[in-house]
């Protein structure tokens, strides 16, 4: 099967009504060059809140990328123009206190990288840069984000150990909860499934269930299973474009291009 | 028979080649091993022999001042106090330290964390550069700047501890310097990723994030910086003022153990208290190096994640 060959500017995205649907993010014709390289093209994407969006496709195909521009962490990687909307901002000018950005629109990374700190430390880390610095209210934080990444059955009694003493499986959502403790509007997830065993990732899956109650989360996975257990909504990214856009069940089930079609039946990637 | 049976039971060129291999590798560390080791059994034997042969006492040694081996005191025993010596070792040693720490913290973090491809080539060669200063030369600019600096603006002749911590500064900072760009290099960029993304800043990511990951590694930098302080002579021997005196401060002429032994160790024959005595210097400095390995040892294990 000859790759190249599917037309990358016939795309099929979706187009969520804002007086119907609440969003959560919106971008809009966001283009990200590294270098020269132009990296992702084009993506202009809404995001409902309290969903679980995903976002597929094979390797190097802009997903990751696209995902970490959200909160600005290509900042002086690459180079990335257009919009990116979150409560009527563009959060993707100069203007913008990238730190205070930061903490709503919080991030997990692919790598369960938690800092060589006891379980306690990690979490309270950003709050008390944050300025909160009241141990009973500390402890609040710490409970709750423990309890929402579904780790504080298995950690209560050992606050204070080093969090590299855990598994790769608790690390990962020790790390939820380390992003969660500073309650941020929207989670970016970024494979966070890939280095773990088939249990822990039901276990950060189930994770995920839970949290869309009260975020709004976007996912970049490998795993197409993952994606149609978790996600509401799927955008499938091809060679740095999107090339289509849709709930889940209906990227899985009737894909309306043919580079979808062939990515999610198996035939690529 | 069957050739190839034969040709797995014989030995062949790479078998021959394995054992010669091994036999070098082995040689080689046995020579180390015999060289270190007969290293410190000369010194001690030599350094011993000040308290087995000329009876002086241990405790004169490590907690008197009176330096002056070739006399007796009034227990008949030779006057090798050499609390002095060891004070002023200690003393420009641990003042380097704390004056070079600071910038080669600011030093490294800018190279690792702040500077572009250009800052970080030159400063790379900047430090590599004060390494190979002979340290003659070092001792030459201090006495010529480093100890009239001293006299104008702290008083006293100018030669003294300061002056050699001064002097020791400058030579320890690029071994401070190199190891801790090392370790800070060596951590892992998803931890400063993860604290970015929980909306630190750069400040805050660096404080709080990256130093305390490199710390054991900063820590042996440190015990590194004062291993090479303490065993420097010539640059410290020529600004410290060289009197085997107790320091009253910091600007008082005084000496280190690697100073006098320098200067004493030609002026004395082989086999006389006077140059067992240094001898004994030397042990001290032998086992002090010895315990800052140690010490590097002992933070690389409590370091490891």
């Amino acid at each position: 099967m000859d790759v190249g060959k599917y037309d990358l500017n016939d795309t099929e995205i979706l187009q969520f009504d804002p007086q119907q649907t609440e969003l959560a993010l919106t971008t809009k014709d966001l283009q990200v060059y590294y270098g020269k390289n132009h990296a992702f093209y084009d993506g202009s994407l809404q995001f409902e809140r309290y969903k679980i969006t995903s976002l597929i496709g094979a390797s190097g195909s802009g997903k990751s990328t696209f995902l970490r521009s959200l909160n600005r962490m290509n900042d002086g990687v690459a180079r990335v123009t257009g919009q990116i909307w979150y409560r009527g901002l563009d959060v993707n000018s100069p203007q913008i206190n990238v730190y205070q950005m930061r903490k709503q629109i919080g991030m997990v990374f692919q790598r369960p990288n938690p800092f060589s700190k006891s379980i306690r430390d990690n979490i309270t880390f950003a709050v008390r840069e944050n300025g909160i610095k009241e141990q009973k209210k500390l402890d609040e934080i710490v409970e709750t984000s423990l309890k929402q990444a579904a780790l504080w059955d298995e950690v209560k009694d050992d606050l204070n150990k080093s969090a590299l003493s855990l598994s790769g499986g608790q690390q990962q959502r020790l790390c939820i909860a380390r992003a969660i403790a500073m309650q941020p509007d929207i989670l970016l997830m970024d494979e966070p499934a890939s280095a773990l065993d088939p249990i822990s990732t039901l276990k950060v899956e189930e994770t995920m269930m839970e949290l869309k109650k009260n975020y709004t989360i976007i996912i970049v996975t490998h795993n197409m299973q993952q994606a149609s257990r978790v996600s509401d909504y799927t955008a499938f990214f091809h060679l740095g474009h999107v090339i289509e856009y849709a709930q889940t069940k209906n990227i899985f089930t009737f894909p309306q291009k043919r580079a979808t079609d062939d990515y999610v039946s198996g035939n690529f990637g | 028979m069957d050739p190839i049976k034969t040709k797995i039971q014989t030995r062949s060129k790479e078998t021959r080649q394995e054992i010669w291999g091994q036999l070098l590798s082995y040689a080689a560390i046995i020579l180390i091993v015999a060289v270190v080791c007969s290293i410190f059994m000369f010194v001690a034997s030599k350094g011993l022999a000040t308290f087995t042969k000329d009876h002086a006492s241990l405790r004169d040694f490590l907690f008197t001042t009176d330096w002056s081996p070739t006399t007796m005191g009034k227990d008949g025993r030779p006057l090798v106090g050499a609390l002095p010596m060891i004070a002023g070792s200690f003393g420009v040693t641990v003042l380097a330290v704390i004056f070079a720490t600071p910038f080669a913290l600011g030093t490294a973090l800018y190279m690792t964390q702040l500077a572009g491809k250009h800052g970080q080539k030159l400063l790379q060669s900047v430090t590599e550069l004060l390494v190979g200063i002979p340290s003659v030369v070092y001792g030459f600019i201090g006495l010529n700047v480093v100890v009239p600096f001293v006299r104008e603006h702290f008083g006293g002749s100018g030669y003294g501890i300061l002056s050699g911590a001064f002097v020791l500064f400058v030579m320890v900072l690029p071994t401070i310097t190199s190891l801790t760009v090392d370790s800070l290099r060596a951590v892992p960029s998803h931890y400063q990723a993860a604290s970015l993304a929980l909306g630190a800043t750069e400040w805050q990511t660096m404080y709080k994030v990256t130093l305390r990951a490199a710390l054991p590694g900063i820590l042996t930098a440190i015990v590194f910086g004062m291993a090479r302080a303490f065993g420097e002579a010539l640059a410290v021997q020529m600004v410290i003022g060289n009197a085997t005196l107790m320091p009253h401060g910091l600007l008082t002429a005084s000496s280190t153990l690697t100073s006098v032994l320098t200067m004493g160790i030609g002026n004395t024959v082989m086999g006389t208290v006077g140059n067992n005595a240094l001898w004994s210097l030397a042990l001290v400095l032998l086992l002090m190096s010895l315990l800052f390995n140690l010490v590097v040892k002992w933070i690389g294990r409590k370091g490891r994640i």
